[in-house]
């Protein structure tokens, strides 16, 4: 599902994630990207460097926001002043659709900095969606929550992470960030099939896929973006995009970065699982209903 | 499980309202954010003295590799190492006198007092220079040297990714006829910093950033004696020294800039909001208004700080 409601009508291809270390590559190379995604948090600022080199980037790429910090999943709610800070730079980007984590973060107004995991529960799903409602109705954009990567479960779960996070979708009317590399981590950590989650999430809703490497240690895997994709990975990659057809697709590198080529020929081999899936001529998933937006 | 019958559940049975969802993220967030051993391991002791994998155990599942303990005390350990390595990359120069055992002991200390109030890490160091005055004993006997150096690296955090507002040029200057010049209210970049510091720290951390810059091409070639010695031989700390400095950016790259203290005064009283003339008077001692040497003085420091883009139209 190439262009669909959730991102916004575009058809984008592979991108790579705008990263400090290729900025002078970039700006001095220009060399030709399909489109970048940026961390809106690290341009929530007034001014400087930081717009400085965003607005370059702008007047030559296409560009997609992608959020660490919103924290749908929190019960605090939405910040509202982070609200106006990220509706001015989705104004500056013109991003056509906005992600962030099917997460919470911050306690109380005290922040982690980190993605930490949701409990599985109808409740915690039904606040979720109303803070995601709450979000694209305050930005007007096509919002996609991303699953994450974890650690651990709770004992208060009663549902898959698949059920949940379609159950959040469902409820909010949004679209997915399917991240294949966060799906395979987390099947190692909690003992599931990934194949079973691929199979079970609303493939029409799907927006965006994430790609990223990851570390394995003697009893869990970090999600630590700081090497190439596993072929793991790429296998539930081809069949993600059986599944809900071709989608803009996002390679993430945030640690040990290596030189912009290095990152973006890694991006473009999902082109060989493209052609195949292609190939195959699928046709396009449908909803179970029609979105709103 | 709670092993004291008595005592109140420490994470919620069910989640199945906003408040109870509210009640175990607040809980999870307390046991992540504890401080973590000198060996970087999660405490094995919870605060009231119970053990912490009873607590955890009321939250997380264990699965067949790893306890409840175990599954927090990844998030535990992440938590730590990501803000300590934000502030550890902040502060240089603070680093360089405190060393990095007693740094990493500040910092600790600081983010239990001062947990994150933003979304972005960028704002980690903001409460620090408070801090340090608050809670001597981190920094003693340099609490004074340290106190500056956390004012000048925010500082810098600031200058980094401030607005801009649109320069005054020479050209505006000359569009007010002279009779008004003095009356003109001129505005500082909002980016600009003035620092007023007892130390000379602006030459320490360029001499800090010198040591660094040396020991990572040091780390490239193999010199193995000269490496040593480069690694034991400390920058040296300044002496107290009053010190007037401007922090400022030019085409994206950041500056220090020393000020005479009436280019300082000066400075301080054009951004509260004072006249040309005002600033002046106040900037410039009495019994050196009158005198020509010091109109020209004057007169260079504004061409400098023009060129420099530091003032903007009001
Ligand atoms: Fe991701």
């Amino acid at each position: 599902m190439p262009a669909n409601p959730f991102n916004g009508y575009t058809d984008y291809g592979i991108g790579i994630g705008l990263r400090i270390p290729h900025y002078d590559h970039i700006l001095e190379r220009k060399p030709t990207v399909d489109w970048f995604e940026i961390i809106s948090e690290n341009f929530m600022v007034d001014g400087g460097r930081p717009l400085e080199v965003l607005d370059r980037i702008l007047a030559q790429y296409r560009v997609v926001q992608h959020g660490v910090a919103l924290y749908f999943g929190s019960a605090d709610g939405p910040n509202k002043a982070h609200l106006k800070k990220l509706k001015a730079l989705t104004k500056r980007t013109k991003t056509p659709w906005l992600s962030d984590h099917l997460c919470w973060g911050s306690a109380d107004g005290t922040y982690s900095h980190d993605l930490l995991p949701m409990p599985y529960t109808k409740a915690a799903a039904k606040k979720t969606a109303a803070n995601i409602r709450m979000v694209r109705d305050y930005l007007e954009l096509p919002i996609a929550v991303e699953n994450v990567s974890s650690y651990t479960e709770f004992h208060v779960s009663e549902m898959t992470e698949w059920e949940f996070l379609s159950e959040v979708v469902e409820r909010a009317d949004c679209g997915v960030l399917l991240d294949v590399n966060n799906i395979y981590v987390s099947s190692k950590n909690h003992g599931f099939n990934p194949y079973d989650y691929l199979d079970n999430v609303p493939h029409h809703r799907v927006a965006q896929m994430h790609i990223a490497g990851h570390t394995k240690f003697e009893k869990y895997i970090l999600d630590t973006h700081d090497h190439p994709v596993l072929d793991p990975v790429w296998q539930l990659y081809a069949h993600a995009i059986r599944q809900c057809g071709v989608t803009a697709t996002l390679l993430e590198w945030d640690d040990k970065i290596p030189s912009f080529d290095e990152v973006h020929n890694e991006a473009l081999k999902a082109n060989a699982f493209i052609a195949q899936a292609r190939a195959a001529k699928i046709p396009a998933p449908k909803g179970r209903a029609t979105a709103k937006r | 499980m709670p092993i004291n019958p008595k005592s109140k559940p420490f994470a919620p049975a069910k989640v199945a309202s906003t408040a109870e969802l509210a009640d175990l993220q607040r809980a999870m967030w307390r046991v992540v954010s504890r401080p973590l051993t000198g060996g970087s391991r999660m405490q094995r002791r919870w605060t009231d003295g119970r053990p912490t994998s009873a607590v955890a155990g009321e939250i997380a599942k264990p699965n067949d590799r790893l306890t409840s303990f175990e599954r927090l005390e990844i998030y535990n350990r992440m938590y730590w190492f990501r803000v300590l390595d934000s502030l550890y990359d902040d502060c240089p120069g603070l680093r360089a006198v405190l060393g990095d055992k007693r740094f990493i002991a500040l910092a600790e200390a600081y983010l239990v007092k001062y947990p994150s109030g933003s979304f972005t890490l960028r704002n980690l160091p903001s409460r620090l220079a408070k801090f340090i005055r608050e809670a001597p004993r981190h920094t003693k006997p340099h609490t004074a040297l340290c106190h500056d150096l956390a004012r000048f690296e925010w500082a810098r955090v600031e200058v980094f990714d401030t607005a801009a507002r649109p320069v005054f040029t020479m050209d505006d200057l000359l569009d007010v006829p002279a009779a008004k010049q003095g009356k003109l209210k001129l505005a500082l970049q909002p980016y600009l910093q003035l620092l007023r510091l007892e130390y000379p720290v602006d030459d320490f951390i360029l001499a800090v950033k010198q040591r660094e810059a040396e020991l990572l091409r040091g780390d490239a070639s193999n010199a193995p004696s000269a490496l040593r010695k480069l690694r034991e031989r400390k920058t040296k700390l300044p002496r107290p020294a009053r010190t007037h400095v401007a922090i400022h950016r030019l085409d994206g790259r950041i500056y220090f800039k020393k000020l005479e203290p009436a280019a300082y005064r000066i400075l301080v009283a054009l951004r509260a909001g004072k006249t040309l003339e005002q600033a002046l008077v106040t900037g410039i001692p009495r019994a050196k208004q009158a005198r020509a040497d010091w109109a020209a003085k004057v007169q260079g420091w504004f061409r400098n700080w023009m060129e420099l883009r530091w003032l903007c139209r009001r």
